[in-house]
């Protein structure tokens, strides 16, 4: 440690080019940060407990395709199912166009496959009791300042209604809430099934997809194994998984998330790797004769190496500790500047410890060559300016 | 006096590719303690060469170098950082001083390889700058000295572990002649007030002045010459 304002001193040797090789780094951690959150939102999506008694049943299509109404009863007589409930996309927007809201037209017994989601009794007899009646996830009541009875105008993407129109309108009549606010349910809209398929004319008593919920977690391939039965060599062959494997079979669809954020990292630190390699590179060259005179001085080999690499770990980790503090900063404030439609996950410990990981792995692997070549350097020779 | 350094038949030979070049042939040279010799011969001629061998910087091909006693011929790289570091302090023509650091922070450099403190790497420092006279310049960096004054932050660099070699390469060569003089000055007070043996190369015939002994190298041989008073 006696060292470090030697090393300091070197690293700002020239102030411009530490400063822009600064703001690469900061640039580069910012992606990554921002990035692995999205990355980890992803994975965390669909991972909670009640996920693994769940299955969700699709077309083995394609998620866009629907299955026959008449599968609910068919399912529910197999041995080990407890509840089978079902779902269509309806995909709502709230006063803009580009305010989404998730939006599904549920089955009746929806609430009972998602036992983590609660809604006040009275709250859910008003539901039940009014078919064009709505339930809106906590977070989103809070969002847009709803109060239980308000008249919700929600546009679908997709869906008519009777008049032909798009825009359609609900009564609040509940509000979910869950522990986690970052469940799926506390950011979404159920409405009554049976008013969505008699309303349009687009949907004829087809459904979604269907949500059930086994007796038993280990018998959730069985059971998986005879719904899909049910419907082999027919039109509408079904594809049933345990609901986390559906939640990223899905994503996987919409495209395989990891791999494209860890293949732009991937290119984002190779460049950062090349870029920054070559500035020690040439920060070790200039200093060649100041290296040769610590030599002289009585440094050894070995403590120049160190003072060269823990240079550039230095930088790297300066640079990729502001960035994941940028990051922090973005994200704490996401939610406020987008009205609370990203909430972005706070920048977990996972994140950082990735991200100071990283930044000491580029911080040796940038250094070890130019590194080496100080700790090899030939005093008489580099003191002659050989 | 007491011989210091003691040089036995030594050879010096660098290869350029395939290409062997001896610089240095067959030295035989005594160094007493207290002694201030200037070393001079044209350029090409080994000066720096002998002077890197006796200050243990490079090793020599043959023969044998002794310093108060201690044999440095035949140590490894890292045995003769050490005693570098204890033993000998350098002075160049250039300077060669750390632009970033300030003149004391400077001066401190050979005190972080050894156990004080900080407080007394700074004590030692600032002793150090101010028998060079720059106790005043501590805190400038070198870009904001003059080449007199930047040498002679070299010089207290170059003593402040109280090593009891000084080797100079040159140290006036980049110098006009007042701040010469003064650097040359400061040499000869070390010399004769803190017993510092020193062995400087020079082209300049008046640095040689400050010297007690003259040696002439020629083609990599030592030619004798006539001692001062
Ligand atoms: N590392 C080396 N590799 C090859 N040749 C070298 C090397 N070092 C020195 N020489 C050669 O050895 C000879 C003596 O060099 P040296 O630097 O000792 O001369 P010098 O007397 O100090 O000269 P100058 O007065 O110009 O500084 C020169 O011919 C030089 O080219
Ligand atoms: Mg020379």
């Amino acid at each position: 440690m006696k060292y470090l304002h030697l090393i300091w001193a070197a690293l700002f040797r020239r102030k411009t080019r530490t400063i822009l090789t600064l703001v690469s780094i900061i640039a580069a951690f910012l992606l990554f940060g921002l990035l692995d959150a999205v990355r980890v939102s992803f994975a965390e999506a669909g991972q909670s407990a009640n996920g693994a008694e769940r299955l969700q049943t699709g077309s083995k299509l394609s998620f866009i395709q629907t299955l026959p109404m008449a599968l609910q009863a068919r399912m529910a007589a197999i041995d080990g199912v407890k509840d089978v409930a079902f779902v269509n996309w309806f995909g709502g927007a709230y006063q803009d166009p580009h305010n989404q809201v998730f939006t599904f037209a549920v089955s009746e017994n929806y609430l009972d496959v998602y036992p983590e989601v609660s809604v006040d009794p009275g709250q859910r007899k008003a539901y039940s009791d009014d078919l064009n009646g709505i339930l809106a996830g906590e977070v989103l009541v809070k969002k847009y300042g709803w109060k239980i009875g308000d008249k919700i105008p929600l546009q679908s993407q997709i869906f008519p209604n009777k008049e032909g129109s798009k825009n359609w309108s609900f009564t609040l009549r509940g509000i979910m809430k869950s522990k986690d606010d970052k469940a799926f349910q506390s950011q979404m809209i159920v409405l009554h099934w049976k008013n969505f398929d008699e309303t349009t004319p687009y949907n004829r008593g087809q459904v979604g997809w269907y949500v059930s919920r086994v007796k038993d977690v280990n018998d959730a391939d069985r059971v998986a194994k005879a719904i899909d039965a049910l419907s082999a060599n027919s039109d509408h062959e079904t594809k049933t998984q345990t609901e986390q494997a559906a939640t990223r079979n899905w994503i996987k669809q919409l495209a395989d998330i990891g791999l494209i954020v860890t293949s732009i990292m991937g290119a984002v630190f190779f460049t950062l790797i090349l870029l920054t390699g070559n500035t020690m590179m040439q920060a070790v060259r200039e200093r060649t004769s100041e290296l040769a005179v610590l030599k002289t001085i009585g440094f050894s080999n070995g403590s120049v190496l160190g003072m060269v690499l823990a240079e550039s770990v230095m930088l790297l980790l300066l640079g990729g500790l502001i960035g994941l503090a940028l990051v922090s900063i973005i994200n704490a404030s996401l939610p406020a500047m987008s009205g609370g439609m990203i909430t972005n996950a706070a920048v977990g410990w996972k994140s950082w410890g990735l991200g100071i990981v990283l930044a000491l792995a580029i911080g040796i692997v940038i250094g070890a060559l130019p590194a080496s070549r100080a700790m090899r350097l030939n005093i008489v020779d580099a003191l002659a300016g050989r | 006096m007491s011989t210091l350094v003691e040089i036995r038949n030594v050879s010096k030979t660098y290869e350029r590719g395939k290409q062997k070049v001896e610089v240095l042939h067959h030295i035989d040279l005594n160094i007493a303690q207290g002694d201030f010799l200037a070393l001079m011969g044209p350029s090409g001629s080994g000066k720096t060469t002998l002077l890197n061998l006796i200050g243990g910087l490079d090793s020599p091909t043959q023969g044998q170098i002794s310093v108060g006693g201690t044999r440095i011929d035949n140590l490894n790289q890292g045995a003769l950082a050490k005693w570098r570091a204890s033993n000998v302090g350098f002075i160049f023509q250039f300077y060669n001083l750390l632009p970033m650091l300030s003149a004391q922070k400077n001066v401190e450099l050979p005190l972080l390889l050894t156990k004080l403190g900080a407080a007394q790497r700074k004590k030692n420092a600032a002793i150090a700058l101010q028998l060079v006279g720059l106790a005043e310049r501590a805190g400038h960096k070198p870009t904001e000295l003059s080449g007199g004054q930047q040498q002679r932050v070299a010089i207290a660099r170059a003593i402040v572990s109280d090593p009891t070699l000084l080797v100079c390469d040159e140290p006036t060569g980049d110098l006009d002649r007042q701040s010469a003089e003064d650097v040359l000055g400061l040499l000869q007070t070390l010399n004769r007030q803190h017993g510092k043996t020193i062995v400087m190369v020079t082209h300049d015939p008046k640095a040689a002045e400050y010297a007690t002994h003259t040696l002439h190298l020629d083609k990599g041989a030592l030619v004798e010459a006539a001692a001062h008073a």
